[in-house]
């Protein structure tokens, strides 16, 4: 299945791009596609292991199931106000 | 009224939206630049959408626990100079109480839960994001 992600910020720099969209095999996780993310824009690699993420805009845990047509967005670490 | 803004924030406009004859208490939280080490300005990124969703959620929330209290925030995106303000709350309640309580909470959500990012900027044209871990200072120019 088709999952569109979205970088954000410094995780843009280091994808080299905004969005982008990966086919993982179902079932299948956020984290699954976070490891998807690393193995095809190597600069994400020095991502935390663990990096915040959203899913259909809503933070959840890597462990959160996917499905065709989700969006997964990679956050880095929170600074606002 | 979009949380979102990439304008000067307008305190008084914020201010008539929560004031009211039966609000006798007000507070105002202004979240401003400041000029550590150097920093000229800090530009502000966002994913918006998520940003201004996570808003309204925090002001929902804000609202069932105070449900007397009316609260107000904006927060400003883009290049914003050492000084001027990128977050404004205003809440006001019956008592002074739970405007200074639900202000408080609201911008402790907000530190918490927001989609946004800080790229400072420096004098010398560098510029450094505030979640690095913090190398030397310089990533980009």
């Amino acid at each position: 299945m088709t999952v569109s992600v979205r970088f954000f910020a410094r995780y843009a720099e280091l994808a080299g791009c905004t969005s982008s969209a990966v086919h993982v095999p179902m079932p299948a996780t956020v984290g699954d596609v976070i490891a998807k993310v690393r193995e095809l824009f190597p600069g994400t690699r020095i991502m935390p292991l663990r990096p915040l993420a959203a899913l259909n805009r809503r933070q959840v845990k890597l462990d959160a199931a996917v499905n065709e047509g989700d969006e997964v967005a990679l956050l880095p670490p929170i600074s606002g106000g | 009224m979009s949380h979102i803004t990439r304008h000067p924030l307008d305190v008084n406009d914020l201010l008539a939206r929560v004031q009211g004859p039966e609000r006798g208490g007000t507070c105002v939280f202004l979240g401003s630049v400041r000029n550590d080490d150097g920093v000229t300005a800090i530009d502000y990124s966002a994913y918006e959408q998520m940003a201004d969703e996570e808003i309204a959620r925090i002001l929902g929330e804000a609202q069932r626990q105070w449900p007397d209290a009316r609260v107000i925030l904006q927060h400003r995106l883009g290049e914003i100079p050492a000084g001027e303000a990128s977050i404004a709350i205003a809440a006001a309640a019956p008592h002074r109480d739970e405007a200074f309580t639900a202000c408080r909470f609201v911008i402790e959500e907000v530190k918490k839960r927001l989609p946004i990012w800080k790229k400072e900027m420096f004098a010398d044209g560098t510029t450094a994001w505030t979640d690095a871990q913090r190398q030397a200072k310089p990533t980009t120019r």
